[in-house]
């Protein structure tokens, strides 16, 4: 099983993400993460959508949500062809000065920032590709994590 | 001109030729019932008992022609009573516009009498769905609407409107009937190495399924056999497509098929598929199906290619665009060896049922049916053990004579669907064939043919029992009848009666036969209650999961 990212255009209508969601539902497609945003048109939106599945179950839903009346373009993105991003939190237990520096050595080492130093916890911000941010939460759970939030991805084609 | 919204919608039905729909009035439609009592010189509208009989009366009344079924109901209940015939509506590929009132724009999400978001719960089983909140909005809406249902492959579609929507104000006017219909780019290249795959063929099956009838294909399918001598066996949903006499049509393929139509699509060398989609009620066991053969898939939805079984050759296009593309590079061609192998298996493995003249076999029920009355009968079936008696043994030679729920399999489908085929061929004999099961779903119906004097005949199948159900549990469930033995005690002679129509009571095949001589001449519907054992089983069979090799015959 492998995760793929879909990039998908439709008209901005209200209920057309219950649509393409509900579609996900019924086929028995897994969501990984989804993000609708606005485009520079507003009759449009965008939703990002990864989802796990083999080419086989890839070929199904691009086909099945072309289908949709409402969707203009569905695209298959390959992290490497396109700009993704995504954004992701991670709130670790940090009561002791050694595990926070470590904490920032690690931040550093992939580019992330410390949003916030409390005297016991510790959050960290980073803005990055899906691989790059997996790697980076494996290296994090060696920490102590409190508590993690990822956005979900959000990409464009170059 | 000024309209409200009512008015707009009977425009737009009118405009889109619509003069027949189905439909149950209530809060959320007054404004546009009183539209159509203003109208009702322009769109007859039919009451039926319940809004599932109205939605199931749209679809017969789509597969009967091919246009598009109109069905009509309040807010609420009225719209969730659609949503069985939407959906059987949807897995079979009919053409239907669902139009639901809904409580005034300002009254919903607040839980309001008779609300419910009708869009969400028809999202899965439409083609799409609407809320037109704004007047200005609803011409077009209801013009897409009725251009969604009839594009590519065709489906249901709702469109919701809010009460103060259908007594809103707005200019209207006309507009030409969208063309629904699509160009289908097939590549000559594509098309060369297809024939050329079909040409070099020495065992070629092609296995047709209900997109032949809805592209009106059938013509061009028998020609392109005809030339290259291939047989074909189909689907339940193609009965018609090909005349049922015609020696290279193989008939049924599937679960209830026939055994040498299963050997020729297992021993085949080359599939061509034609307007099918391998569901798991033909290719039970989709990773065994056609595996000697390299498979043509030619279906117009792209999303078919590649679902339930892997194709070597696809073509999204619709069945009459591909065939009459491919047909010049088709050469005449003969294949006697491959032909007389599979008249082999029909002589010596094909099921025939045992006739009685004491007591009344389902396939004499039908091939009495079949005797008594025109070729151009229509029969309409509920779902279950009759429905397969039915598929089996109606001999139908024409398209849109066979009409039955094939994907859902609604039980309780049947007596609206002839009640829509019976508004829309007022001229052919409607014959609903059923069960005691499926009949008492929504035998209310019944009421609605008396009403308008409609002479539908309903033959049923009645062994007391649930059958079908029964039979997976005599065969998986070691005879446990959970549920299924239901006896119940309905006279359907004084419930015909009850209701203004007409009843009768078999136990032999002469009496049968003497039971439809004098139906046929009654008026208004008519009642057969057939009785039959409830130990009858549909054969042959194949197991979910199993394949040909596995056919159970006894």
């Amino acid at each position: 099983m492998e995760k793929y990212i879909l990039s998908v255009v439709v008209q901005n209508n209200a209920g057309v993400l219950a649509r393409v969601s509900s579609l996900f539902g019924r086929r028995g497609y897994n969501i990984d993460s989804l993000t609708v945003s606005a485009t520079t048109d507003p009759r449009v939106s965008r939703i990002t959508i990864v989802v796990t599945g083999d080419d086989a179950i890839l070929e199904q839903i691009i086909k099945q949500v072309s289908k949709l009346e409402e969707t203009i373009v569905v695209r298959h993105l390959v992290e490497q062809e396109a700009y993704c991003r995504e954004l992701v939190f991670v709130k670790l237990q940090a009561e002791d000065a050694t595990v926070r520096d470590s904490a920032r050595e690690v931040a550093q080492i992939y580019g992330a920032n410390v949003v916030l130093t409390e005297p016991d916890h510790i959050v960290l911000e980073l803005t990055e590709t899906p691989s790059r941010i997996d790697a980076f939460l494996s290296v994090i759970a060696n920490f102590k994590v409190v508590e993690t939030c990822r956005s979900g991805v959000t990409a464009m084609v170059r | 001109m000024q309209l409200n919204g009512s008015e707009i919608l009977v425009e737009v039905l009118v405009e889109q030729g619509v003069d027949t729909i189905f439909g149950y009035p209530g809060g959320a439609v007054l404004n546009i019932y009183d539209a159509l009592y203003k109208n009702s010189d322009r769109i007859h509208h039919i009451i039926t008992a319940h809004e599932q009989g109205a939605s199931h009366a749209a679809d017969g009344y789509a597969r009967a022609t091919g246009k598009t079924g109109v069905c009509l109901a309040t807010s609420g209940p009225g719209a969730t009573n659609l949503v069985t015939g939407i959906a059987t509506a949807y897995m079979d590929s009919v053409p239907m516009v669902a139009i639901t009132g809904n409580v005034g724009t300002s009254l919903i999400g607040k839980d309001s009498f008779q609300e419910v978001y009708i869009a969400g719960i028809t999202m899965p089983i439409t083609k799409h769905n609407f809320v037109v909140r704004d007047v200005t909005e609803l011409a077009d809406v209801l013009r897409d609407a009725f251009r969604i249902a009839n594009t590519g492959r065709p489906g249901p579609v709702l469109v919701d409107i809010p009460k103060d929507v259908t007594a809103a104000v707005c200019e209207f006017h006309n507009k030409p009937v969208a063309d629904t219909s699509e160009r289908y780019d097939l590549k000559e290249d594509d098309l060369r190495a297809i024939a050329e795959l079909i040409n070099q063929a020495e065992r070629p099956v092609i296995y047709y399924g209900g997109g032949v009838t809805i592209a009106d294909a059938g013509d061009d399918m028998l020609a392109f056999m005809r030339r290259a001598q291939i047989p074909a066996t189909g689907t339940m949903m193609a009965i018609g497509a090909l005349p049922s006499d015609e020696p290279l049509n193989l008939g049924l393929v599937g679960m209830h098929g026939w055994v040498s139509s299963g050997r020729a699509v297992d021993e085949a060398d080359v599939l061509i598929t034609i307007g099918a989609r391998f569901s798991d009620r033909v290719a039970t066991n989709p990773s065994r199906f056609a595996t000697r053969a390299r498979i043509i898939h030619v279906d117009i939805d792209a999303a078919e290619i590649n679902k339930n079984i892997n194709i070597d050759y696809p073509v999204v296009s619709d069945a009459k665009t591909f065939l009459q593309a491919v047909m010049p590079y088709i050469k005449e061609n003969r294949h006697p060896e491959w032909i007389a192998k599979i008249g082999d298996w029909r002589a010596r493995l094909d099921y025939r049922p045992k006739d009685s003249e004491t007591e009344l076999k389902p396939h004499r029920i039908m091939d009495i049916l079949v005797k008594a009355t025109d070729d151009d009968t229509i029969m309409v079936t509920d779902v279950g053990q009759h429905q397969m008696w039915a598929m089996q043994y109606c001999k139908r030679n024409h398209p849109h004579q066979f009409i039955s729920s094939g994907g859902l399999g609604t039980m309780g489908f049947g007596y609206g669907a002839a009640i829509g085929a019976q508004f829309a061929c007022p001229d052919k004999r409607v014959i609903h064939i059923t069960g005691d099961g499926s009949f008492h779903m929504n035998l209310n119906e019944v009421s609605t043919g008396v009403k308008y004097d409609l002479p539908i005949i309903t033959v049923i199948m009645n062994n007391s029992v649930l059958g079908m159900v029964r039979q997976w549990q005599t065969m998986f469930y070691e005879k446990r009848y959970s549920s299924t033995t239901i006896e119940r005690q309905t006279d359907y002679v004084k419930l015909a009666e009850a209701f203004g129509g007409h009843g009768f009571r078999c136990t032999t095949p002469a009496e049968f036969e003497a039971a439809m001589q004098q139906a046929l001449k009654m008026h208004g519907p008519v009642l057969i209650d057939c009785v039959i054992d409830r130990d009858e089983r549909v054969l042959p069979m194949i197991a979910a999961g199993a394949t040909i090799d596995d056919v159970i015959t006894n």
